[in-house]
């Protein structure tokens, strides 16, 4: 079952492995490895190493930075990635926004802001969901009303990932209030430096704070911000939701998670034995295990449509639902697997620099709050109910 | 009314849940939470004035000689209001062992000390190794002549820096996992060589590491024979499961009430979600796991003074307790979308609690085992 690759592929695979082993600075393998908060700097010190090598934006044209690498060669870097505890590349900038500027973008617009994205310099957010505007993202109600040469912005957005990080926020906003609801939408971007912009962080379930709540109040936003035409801002929308469909499943991440819960088991004890030996816990893994094979086939298999040149089916959906699901059974066998020590929460124990002895085992203290905080997995990015309408309306035709 | 309740049941009940909605909001609950000790000793003043501390303790004792199902009618309460007061360290667990196996002397001594508020415990049975099995005690008492000498470590003691006394486990013979051997002992929490290291929990209670280092304690700090208090505590950890599956079951309530309120008011495509038949299905889901699982739990506790019954309905019930509690929880946290998610809002609390009593006394898989064991055994 493992998978075939060509000898070329597995050179590839074994040079990626080499450059993460070589490139990624300890301290931040180590921070990965135990599921420590990460921070701004993390993250942009990776994303940085990547770009010096060229390999910050594989799926970009290669004119425009990207690596020109098939779509199997951009499947095995992902999962070397996540096998070697790198952080997360973050979406907002190099797979969303870039994507979009390429498609959508004007001729300034690409040359202001792809090399930027490429490079790291801006970190991006992504203002969509309102405290009106979720599940039913259309009814947002942020207004963008034109103003000679800019758009006044008044409006909130809400569960809005790392905006405390962000230079750049990419907005849904509404130009129009007549027609249909899509159609009054347009997509703008926004300095979140601007006077008027405000950040309050959300503190989550797992005393984390990833989302906050993004006010605007007049800030002026200049016309050339906008992307595209005006109105055609949820046919953007709509393009992103489909767009690198294959790294929403974040197999690599959950192969590297269900390695971890093989070495927890075999370190905790029940009834004196590892854990790992213990019957209905080894089932449980492998029931995981086989979910995440059926999964990686189909994205395999999306794969190799893409290489074939054939346009993938409406797959994203798919891949999402599962991918979380996936990604929500490993907290849950993590928790399952530290028994008493899931319930100690000491704040600094979360953080790297925490010099004093751990309560408990040293890989314990991350484990409750890991599995409160991916609740997350199946609301964000378009609930999971959502995905399923689109399967329904989109896959199955109802 | 409560059909399955007598007619003093339905009072007490009555009386606990008004407390809980009346005097113990959320926001209280929070400041507690995040206050030094982590919950009030005005409130549990409080619960000492009701009787409700004397509620399960023997009539001779200071106590009212309540059974389970009155335990189980204030722990469902206690769940709906996420209560932080030790009741369960100090009342069921502590004054379950003394009063089970405590010497007349320390039973005149300590219960009505706890009936009345003055007293409270914590029990120290867990340790790095022992997962969910408490016969796996590797911490050793010597006997010195007329005393003990303790030695060990004690794992995720919940409210032992706030207790006066601590109640631990520890081998006088035999080997981790024997079933003979085991003895327990009252140990002051300012003894000497005993080591605590405290620290709150996931869910806002408190709990410590305890080290035990040469902590010595006179012959009248045994509680029951030493050597033979595994069944003592097994029927304690039984009825304490009992008891906090009536926590989880209130807890589910609050969760099965607010998410169906938010269906309510919650619009979205120009509707309330609840006109949503997929989430309607799933709320029925939750509704149907909250009323097998609170029709169980009585019947559990009902059971729990019946000696060949008792460790079969506490499992069953955890059993139970544990599957609907992860599916409400996170049903609950999904319906409300990022509103669940925040610390702001009183869902995610109540997520929070009930996933971690999933992991109090045994996990799931834990009971199942056992409950199929001791299915096979009769």
């Amino acid at each position: 079952m493992e998978l075939k690759l060509s000898e070329a592929d597995a050179a590839f695979r074994h040079e990626v492995g080499a450059f993460v082993e070589s490139k990624l600075p300890p301290e931040i393998r180590r921070k990965v490895e135990l599921g420590l908060r990460l921070g701004k700097a993390d993250y942009v010190t990776w994303q940085k190493i990547l770009y010096e090598k060229g390999w910050s934006a594989p799926a970009w044209p290669k004119e425009l930075g990207g690596t020109g690498w098939s779509p199997v060669q951009r499947y095995i870097f992902e999962e070397e990635l996540a096998l070697g505890a790198t952080p997360p590349i973050i979406a907002f900038g190099l797979q969303m926004v870039g994507p979009v500027l390429i498609a959508f973008g004007s001729q300034a617009q690409k040359e202001h802001y792809l090399p930027r994205i490429l490079a790291s310099e801006d970190w991006w957010c992504q203002g969509y969901s309102e405290p009106g505007a979720g599940s039913d993202l259309a009814a947002l109600k942020t207004r963008a009303l034109r103003d000679g040469g800019n758009y006044i912005v008044n409006g909130a957005k809400t569960w809005t990932t790392y905006a405390q990080h962000a230079d750049m926020m990419f907005c849904l906003v509404r130009t129009a209030e007549t027609g249909k609801k899509q159609e009054g939408i347009s997509f703008l971007l926004i300095d979140m430096k601007s006077p008027g912009v405000t950040v309050r962080p959300i503190t989550t379930i797992d005393g984390g704070q990833e989302i906050n709540e993004v006010f605007l109040d007049d800030v002026r936003v200049p016309a050339e911000n906008l992307v595209g035409e005006e109105g055609k801002g949820w046919t953007i929308a709509k393009f992103l939701l489909g767009h690198e469909r294959t790294g929403i499943a974040a197999v690599g991440r959950s192969k590297k998670q269900l390695r971890r819960v093989r070495e927890i088991a075999a370190r905790e004890l029940s009834e004196g034995r590892p854990l790992i030996e213990q019957e209905r816990f080894r089932e449980k893994i492998a029931e995981v295990e086989v979910d995440l094979l059926a999964l990686e086939s189909v994205v395999l298999r999306v794969l190799s449509d893409e290489a074939a040149g054939r346009a993938p089916g409406p797959q994203a959906s798919l891949l999402k639902i599962k991918g979380t699901e996936v990604q929500q059974a490993i907290t849950e066998l993590l928790f399952e697997a530290v028994g008493n020590y899931a319930h100690p929460y000491v704040a600094e124990a979360l953080e790297a620099g925490w010099n004093e002895a751990p309560i408990g085992p040293d890989y314990a203290a991350t484990i409750a709050p890991h599995y409160f905080n991916w609740r997350k997995a199946s609301i964000y990015g378009g609930t999971n109910e959502i995905q399923k309408n689109i399967i329904a309306k989109m896959v199955l035709g109802f | 009314m409560d059909g399955g309740l007598t007619e003093e049941q339905n009072l007490l009940k009555d009386s606990v849940e008004r407390f809980i909605e009346r005097d113990y909001p959320f926001d209280t609950r929070r400041e507690l939470a995040a206050g030094e000790e982590g919950f009030s000793h005005a409130v549990w003043a409080r619960f000492a004035e009701f009787g409700w501390l004397a509620a399960p303790l023997p009539e001779a004792h200071g106590g009212l000689g309540g059974s389970p199902v009155e335990v189980a009618i204030l722990m469902e309460a206690f769940g709906r209001g996420l209560v932080l007061e030790p009741y369960l360290s100090t009342v069921i667990l502590g004054g379950g062992l003394l009063s089970l196996a405590g010497s007349d002397a320390q039973k005149a001594a300590l219960l009505p000390a706890i009936a009345e508020g003055r007293l409270m415990l914590a029990f120290a049975y867990a340790e790095p190794q022992s997962r969910y099995n408490p016969s796996d005690v590797e911490t050793r008492a010597e006997p010195r002549g007329d005393a003990y000498l303790l030695n060990g470590r004690k794992s995720v003691v919940f409210h032992a820096a706030t207790a006066d006394k601590l109640i631990v486990s520890a081998r006088t013979a035999g080997e981790a996992r024997d079933a003979a051997g085991i003895g327990l002992f009252l140990v002051d929490r300012e003894a000497e060589g005993l080591t605590l290291r405290a620290y709150p929990t996931v869910d806002g209670l408190r709990a410590a590491e305890l080290r035990l280092e040469d902590v010595r304690v006179d012959g009248g700090a045994a509680v029951g024979e030493a050597g033979g208090a595994l069944p003592i505590i097994e029927q304690v950890l039984d009825r304490a499961t009992i008891a906090v599956c009536a926590e989880a079951v209130g807890t589910m309530g609050v969760l099965l009430e607010a998410t169906r309120a938010y269906l309510e008011t919650r619009t979205q495509f120009g509707a309330p979600i609840g006109s949503f038949q997929v989430l309607q299905h799933r709320v029925v889901d939750m509704f149907m796991a909250y009323e097998l699982s609170r029709a169980l739990v009585y019947r559990a506790a009902a059971a729990a003074e019946d000696a060949a019954d008792r460790a079969a309905a506490a499992s069953a019930a955890k059993v139970q307790v544990g599957k609907a509690g992860r599916m409400i929880g996170q049903a609950a946290i999904q319906l409300h979308g990022g509103m669940g998610m925040t610390e702001e809002f009183a869902v995610g609390h109540h997520f929070k609690r009930l996933s971690m009593i999933g992991a109090l006394f045994g996990d799931t898989d834990h009971h199942l085992r056992r409950f199929a064991a001791l299915r096979r055994a009769s």
